[in-house]
């Protein structure tokens, strides 16, 4: 579990995160979502490390992340993995290179070991014997998986997804976000997802952090956003004509009940 | 106050890339890559340059030795003093700076801005000694290897020159060489490619590691290492001359 306790933070003179308080769950698939400009991405950089909070907590099973030194923090992220929105594969690695990577720096396992690992990921991603390509030479939704694979070969116990399953075409959108709900919940991974996507939003939101101007605006599941009266988290979900259609006949649905 | 500012994010940097790397076998294998990308590569320009300004100094110097009062040796003397004082250590590595910084620059540069340095920091590696740690290690164990073949191939230029312009004889030309030679010389000049090779690769990843912004920034990083490294290698040759020649 992650706890995010009263986190503030700025750059310059202007607040990104103003007194942000969540709770990300462990064996869920925690969303963050809102605008863009909001300060989603900056929550989750600000919780995996790569921004420093002005101020509050970030508690991974209670550890308090920002109280801790660079060599604490390096145990706490040996535990986290990460698939960024461009993929951030090494494009001078081939894939087997690209999933083998945290395992060579971290791990005391043989060669073999780490092979056997390496094919472990990639099939549970769908790439069996994609192992000598290079990053270049694979499409986005590949990438993705890629990254997802390079993400839990060392077996975290926190993912984070940022807007994974962006530049996809819906179909293979569909299929990330499967796969993320199903790593999640085979491996009882606290799972932390930044999204603009409503597919992801309606299908794998166990719990989703609403963010508006740099605060926790709502806080719901999929099953409650649909039926939210909040304005802003309406204007977002219901943006196009075609999602206020679908909402009124979910209430025309509801009304028949 | 942005210079201060840089340099004290510099100086902060370095102390980064000196902390131990998480593993050495992963090291190891990062400096024989940066071996072949900063020093093997770099053979080829080396040679090139190295071979064609040896001959263009050791004929401007035949050219204006009209003088018959000074000997006929002098020739190869001030091409060998020239050479191994200044155009090997310096002018190869202001000309390194431009292959070997522009492409690290760039590198990092792109990692950078594509979240490959993010990923890394994730995943706990140090990514600062992680990239620039082998890239300086081999840039200083290598430098000094392209400067000796420099001088050898200048003086060999120097030499096919003079010989096939009929200026001077092998025999004369080789005595000029040999000729007051002070192995001194060759270790202020290696003494100076290893301050060099340090300045191009810390400046360069400097540079690409801090760039912020999309593809445009990453050639303006890149640029910008070349001209601060040209500038630092010749601030630091006139510290070092004193230093060391004049002290």
């Amino acid at each position: 579990m992650i706890e995010v306790k009263h986190v503030n933070k700025s750059f310059g003179k202007t607040q990104i995160l103003k007194d942000i308080s969540a709770t990300f769950e462990k064996g869920k698939v925690n969303l963050i979502i809102g605008q863009s400009g909001h300060g989603k991405t900056v929550l989750a950089k600000c919780i995996v490390g790569l921004h420093e909070v002005d101020s509050g907590e970030i508690l991974f099973n209670g550890r308090n992340f920002c109280k801790m030194n660079r060599v604490e923090r390096t145990s706490i992220r040996q535990e986290i993995g990460m698939l960024f929105q461009g993929s951030a594969l090494f494009d001078s690695m081939t894939v087997e290179e690209n999933v083998m990577f945290p395992l060579l720096m971290f791990k005391k396992m043989t060669k073999k070991e780490m092979l056997t690992r390496v094919n472990f990921c990639l099939e549970r991603v769908n790439l069996t014997g994609r192992n000598s390509l290079f990053p270049s030479e694979c499409s986005g939704g590949m990438q993705k998986r890629i990254g997802i694979a390079r993400a839990i070969a060392m077996n975290p116990k926190y993912l984070f997804c940022d807007e994974p399953n962006s530049g996809l075409d819906p179909k293979t959108a569909i299929l990330i976000d499967t796969l993320i709900r199903e790593i999640t919940y085979e491996y009882q991974i606290t799972t932390v997802a930044i999204t603009h996507d409503m597919n992801s939003v309606m299908e794998i939101g166990d719990n989703i952090l609403f963010i508006h101007n740099g605060n926790n605006w709502w806080t719901g599941n999929k099953n409650n956003i649909i039926s939210t009266e909040n304005p802003e988290v309406t204007s977002f979900v219901y943006a196009s004509e075609f999602m206020k259609e679908i909402k009124d006949s979910i209430i025309e649905k509801n009304k028949n009940k | 106050m942005k210079l201060m500012e840089g340099f004290g994010k510099y100086f902060l940097m370095l102390t980064i890339v000196f902390r131990a790397p998480e593993k050495i076998s992963v090291f190891r294998r990062r400096l024989f890559e940066e071996l072949e990308h900063i020093g093997i590569n770099s053979i080829p320009l080396v040679a090139l340059m190295s071979s064609f300004i040896g001959g263009v100094i050791a004929l401007q110097t035949a050219s204006n030795m009209s003088n018959p009062l000074l000997p006929t040796y002098t020739v190869g003397y001030i091409t060998q003093s020239s050479t191994i004082l200044e155009f090997s250590p310096t002018i190869i590595s202001l000309i390194l700076a431009g292959k070997v910084g522009s492409n690290i620059a760039s590198e990092i540069g792109t990692m950078r801005v594509t979240e490959q340095i993010d990923a890394l920091e994730i995943m706990g590696v140090n990514s600062l000694s992680f990239l620039v740690l082998p890239k300086v290690t081999a840039a200083v164990l290598f430098f000094p290897i392209l400067v000796i073949f420099s001088m050898g191939l200048s003086l060999v230029g120097g030499w096919i020159a003079l010989v096939l312009s009929d200026l001077s004889s092998t025999e004369t030309y080789v005595y000029g060489i040999r000729y007051y030679f002070e192995m001194s010389n060759v270790w202020y000049a290696l003494t100076k490619c290893v301050v060099f090779g340090f300045i191009i690769v810390t400046i360069s990843s400097f540079y690409g590691y801090y760039v912020k912004g999309g593809s445009l920034e990453v050639g303006r990083s890149s640029t910008q290492a070349v001209v601060s490294s040209s500038v630092a290698i010749l601030v630091a040759n006139f510290l070092l001359t004193q230093m060391i020649l004049l002290s």
